[in-house]
């Protein structure tokens, strides 16, 4: 028996040292709602640390439209590219922080796939605190997507007239809406079977969502139909507290709106996603 | 007998048209290893699943450790542990993340908590990985995290299903060992397996599993002397007595003998091992030199096969293309 210690200590699992961790185990007191969301929250941040790559969506995708709309259409939609930018880049935070909402589903799914999923809910925790922990890890997203388009807007001109408070708050109102708005993703991703469809259906319902409301111009010009959906798109109605916001002037009939969609969307998706989660296959 | 650790009556579950598990009753007494033994697309996951409130039984009844699996499930919870394919650790995550993870989420403070990942994987072999992404592991490496990850708080119960699929000798032995380990120290496991070898090293008692249904329990033992006691093989010096060694042994053992190949073999299934010297003496009566004689108990193989009329471990499928 000649292995040397390096080896013996690579592979190795001794039997002194495994009776006295199962020996050592304490049964430490059941932590609480809170703390277990955080901490799974804590996973999600040590996710983005891990995989940065996966920040493209917050990154990237914000930039891109932010100057292609701008340099693009903004002359010809608003007579001048700042005219223009002032217009669209409160709607274009909207747009970035509801797109990088469709990544809590494919995470989720993800997990399902990979069966870290199961393990989670082998434990004894409060049952929504995997899904809601990862809804926590979004938020930080959101606020990386946000300031990323914030601070790209200034540099290209835009000057909130609303100041700190105003941004600080639309972003506020904003982070609410996308973390529950991100129920309903969950519920799809409980229901999808692969990461990839969960993908897909998810552009399939973001790009109308985004795309038929009053984030990129006016909706005046548009068919008398379509101004309909674009009223009672709630995209539209964010968008147009977020512009109030920053620009100075609080439209409180809107913010209601906007609050109560949020509700809405909690209230609908929220028990559905843990009827779906409790029941997994 | 002691206390039950598992028991179901008449287990349930459905897929579709997919009976998965149709009927499965188990009594499973706390301590020491069970053994739940089938081909796969038997049930066992599928079972297992139910058993650690993963899955929702269609019909039927599971107690695990005196709770009701679907009305008392957080009680199971907090009790039971679980490894297998289907419940695995965060790959993204280093090993040390991934059990403090654990630990945290089982009321750790953030201090015992690292304390207590880091005892656990000095314990498994894992300290020198313990910065590195699970994803970058090897697959006994990645084993022994699933189990660690089991065994933050040590539970009364673990699960492992298949823990030893796909890995090389090495790292099943270690899997093993861990195994005995637990059940010295008062663990209850419940194990699925697909290969027998495993089952009979491991397991106390064992039930054989085959398209949901439960179709034989017992220990290992048991289940081999179902299918008869066993064995007799018999060498011997010459090939031109083996005619009159084989109407010796037909005559005391009062069972078909075979004739293998070899020329110089013998072989028979016995029913009653007392006959076995009674027919050897008889042979040696008679004049006829025995050279080798081994009495073998049956495999775990024949007993399958002989349980649900195919064997356990199909062959691999023909690549058609």
């Amino acid at each position: 028996m000649n292995t040397t210690s390096a080896e013996q200590a690579s592979v190795l699992v001794t039997e002194d040292a495994l009776r006295s961790v199962l020996l050592a185990g304490e049964r430490p007191a059941r932590p609480g709602p809170v703390l277990t969301s955080l901490t799974f929250g804590w996973r999600a941040l040590l996710k983005i640390k891990h995989v940065p790559e996966q920040l493209v969506d917050v990154t990237m995708f914000p930039i891109m439209f932010t100057l292609m709309f701008t340099y693009l259409f903004g002359g010809a939609l608003a007579g001048s590219t700042q005219e223009y930018l002032r217009f669209l880049l409160p709607g274009i935070l909207v747009q970035a922080n509801v797109m990088i909402t469709m990544n809590t589903g494919i995470t989720l799914n993800t997990d399902i796939q990979k069966g870290v999923f199961d393990r989670f809910r082998s434990l004894p925790v409060w049952r929504p605190s995997p899904l809601v922990g990862a809804l926590l890890g979004d938020v930080m997203r959101y606020s990386i997507g946000s300031v990323i388009v914030i601070a790209l807007g200034l540099v290209l001109g835009f000057r909130p007239e609303g100041g700190a408070v105003g941004v600080v708050l639309s972003v506020v109102l904003l982070l609410v809406f996308s973390f529950c708005l991100s129920w309903l993703w969950t519920m799809l991703s409980l229901i999808l079977r692969t990461p990839n469809s969960v993908a897909g259906v998810s552009m399939m319902v973001m790009f109308p969502l985004t795309f038929v409301s009053n984030i990129f111009v006016d909706p005046k010009t548009m068919p008398g139909w379509l101004q309909a959906v674009v009223e009672v798109n709630p995209i539209t109605h964010l968008a147009t507290v977020v512009r109030g916001l920053m620009h100075g002037s609080v439209p409180a009939g809107e913010i209601g709106w906007v609050l109560v969609s949020s509700v809405l969307l909690v209230a609908v998706f929220g028990p559905i996603a843990m009827v779906l989660y409790r029941n997994k296959k | 007998m002691g206390k039950l650790a598992i028991e179901t009556r008449g287990l349930k579950k459905s897929f579709g048209a997919t009976h998965a598990v149709a009927g499965v009753d188990l009594a499973v007494s706390a301590g020491g290893v069970y053994g739940v033994l089938g081909p796969n697309g038997a049930g066992k996951t599928t079972t297992i699943r139910m058993l650690a409130t993963l899955l929702r039984p269609d019909a039927g009844e599971a107690q695990v450790l005196g709770h009701d699996v679907v009305r008392d499930a957080q009680a199971v919870r907090s009790r039971v542990g679980l490894t297998g394919q289907f419940a695995s650790v965060d790959e993204d995550l280093t090993g040390v993340e991934n059990l403090l993870l654990l630990a945290r989420l089982l009321g750790y403070s953030r201090r015992r908590g690292r304390e207590r990942a880091t005892d656990l994987l000095d314990a498994f072999g894992l300290a020198e990985a313990a910065e590195r992404q699970v994803k970058k592991y090897s697959g006994g490496m990645r084993r022994r995290i699933d189990i660690a990850a089991s065994l933050v708080v040590p539970p009364e119960l673990i699960f492992l299903d298949e823990p030893t699929t796909g890995l090389d000798p090495r790292s099943r032995n270690q899997v093993w060992e861990i195994v005995r380990v637990m059940v010295a120290e008062g663990t209850t496991v419940l194990l699925t397996t697909q290969y027998l070898d495993e089952a009979d090293q491991l397991a106390d008692r064992i039930a054989v599993i085959d398209h949901g249904k439960v179709i034989a329990e017992g220990s290992s033992g048991q289940l081999k002397a179902s299918v008869g006691a066993g064995s007799l093989h018999v060498r011997l010096r010459v090939p031109e007595q083996r005619a009159e060694a084989e109407r010796v042994l037909a005559g005391v053992l009062d069972v078909p003998i075979e004739l293998s190949a070899d020329p110089v073999a013998l072989s028979a299934g016995i029913s009653d091992p007392e006959r076995v010297a009674r027919a050897l003496a008889e042979l040696s009566r008679g004049g006829i030199d025995v050279t080798e004689f081994a009495l073998g108990q049956p495999s775990l193989d024949e007993v399958f096969l002989a349980l649900t009329g195919h064997p356990a471990e199909e062959p691999p499928e023909e690549d058609a293309a």
